[in-house]
């Protein structure tokens, strides 16, 4: 499987003590991705995606710049960026 | 020396106020859990850990776990969720320890049970199946099971109250529900359907200490007592400047004493009556209500308190406690007789509760 350079956001990674902002892993499309990352850190997968499933409404995740849903597929060497929507108030 | 512990949960995060025995000197510490908006934050009196509720608008819902009175969290939602297709969980709204496990109730209603102490949670599928569910409506803070009552002694009996259904009881652990409605008023319905089987708005739900058949009810519509374990209810507001307020807080020891505060009206703006702040207490079971205001600010309040945003410690004389949605605690060591203010410009508050850690 490809290799893939992940960039977490802060508010994330103070969710799970230990976990890195920047890392590579091996995933062929984002909800493999999200799978890898859970195996690492238990829970993050619930904290990025629903049950519909879908990433959750009020996160991005960008592959090689572009928004991507659980289904986008990733090159070898694809750029994630995980990061939070404007929310809250 | 023992340690009397206020529980908060609020808009952002989890606050806790510490005291010992005499609760004259109290401590705040905090925000905890990140930030992240909490409907309810308990404490298992057995084991001193602490269980906080809530959801976050970026990750979803989780309950966290403190075993040390709140220096150190974890969190985990692992089985908390519908399936596939279904309106995933916002947040958690309730939490309750049994002998069973942990218990939570979400939003959009429904109940887990944990077994693993908030690990990991199984859904009780029962009340999701309810055949009414089709018809549910969500009150005004969205479709959330917020009241949540173990029996104290026999595992197959659970109460739940939902916005806007009602009352539920099981007798069989969860596997099947029956509604405890009789009685419970929908005034916003036309004038012919004012008493319908389901559809009422429950605000709270508590039950009086070793009385598990005496339950009381702050309702959008009333406020209610009944002696059958919620199979009916009657009206005890005569007395009460309003039919209408959130929280109810019952006595730890008296059965007959209950606390609340009444608000203006669900269409009157929804804070305390004539801008004064009062708790009401009935030693009577509600057949008569006493306004309490030593110490409370008696002009230009405009806050209200939530539904579970009222506590009793378990202390004699009782402490009462409750929070305000502007971000201020009151408290009271002598059973709601004087009241100090503990805390103040805290984020608004959903839930207070309280332990006692010997």
């Amino acid at each position: 499987m490809p290799n893939v350079a992940i960039t977490l956001t802060p508010a994330l990674t103070r969710l799970f003590p230990g976990c890195p902002r920047q890392l590579e892993l091996e995933a062929t499309n984002v909800r493999g991705l999200l799978d890898a990352l859970d195996q690492r850190w238990p829970g993050m997968r619930d904290r990025l995606s629903d049950s519909m499933p879908r990433i959750r409404p009020h996160v991005n995740i960008f592959v090689d710049g572009e928004r991507s849903v659980l289904e986008t597929r990733l090159r070898p060497g694809a750029s994630v960026l995980i990061i939070t929507a404007i929310s809250g108030g | 020396m023992s340690k009397t512990l206020i529980l908060l949960g609020t808009r952002k995060g989890v606050f806790i106020l510490e005291s010992d025995a005499a609760r004259r000197d109290w401590q705040l510490r905090g925000p905890y859990c990140d930030c992240w908006p909490m409907n309810h934050v308990i404490a298992d009196p057995a084991s001193a850990t602490i269980y906080a509720g809530g959801g976050n608008e970026w990750f979803g819902p989780a309950v966290w776990k403190s075993r040390d009175l709140g220096q150190s969290w974890t969190h985990s939602s692992e089985g908390l969720k519908y399936a596939e297709g279904e309106e995933p969980i916002k947040a958690v709204w309730s939490l309750a320890p049994s002998a069973q496990g942990l218990y939570t109730g979400v939003q959009p209603a429904g109940l887990f049970l944990s077994g693993d102490d908030g690990q990991s949670w199984r859904q009780i599928e029962g009340l999701r199946n309810h055949p009414t569910r089709p018809k549910w409506q969500p009150g005004g803070a969205g479709l959330i099971l917020h009241s949540l009552i173990p029996h104290p002694r026999d595992p197959q009996h659970i109460w739940v109250g939902i916005s806007a259904v009602g009352v539920l009881h099981t007798a069989n652990g969860g596997e099947s529900w029956e509604m405890r409605n009789r009685g419970t008023r929908a005034d916003f319905n036309p004038e012919d359907q004012r008493y319908p089987e389901f559809g009422q708005c429950v605000h709270c739900l508590v039950m009086a200490p070793g009385t598990p058949d005496r339950l009381y009810q702050q309702n959008h519509c009333g406020m209610y007592r009944s002696e059958n374990a919620g199979a009916e209810w009657e009206s005890i507001e005569t007395g009460l400047p309003s039919s209408f307020g959130f929280p109810a807080a019952a006595h730890p020891r008296d059965r007959d004493t209950l606390y609340l505060v009444p608000l203006n009206g669900d269409i009157a703006g929804r804070y305390v009556p004539e801008a004064k702040a009062a708790v009401w207490r009935t030693r009577d079971g509600g057949k008569h209500w006493q306004a309490l205001r030593e110490g409370l600010p008696q002009k230009d309040v405009f806050f209200g308190v939530l539904r579970q945003a009222m506590a009793a410690d378990r202390h004699d004389p009782a402490g009462i406690y409750f929070g305000t949605n502007s971000g201020e605690v009151y408290a009271s060591a002598d059973e709601g007789e004087s009241w100090r203010c503990l805390a103040q410009h805290l984020p608004p508050i959903a839930s207070v509760e309280t332990l006692i850690v010997s």
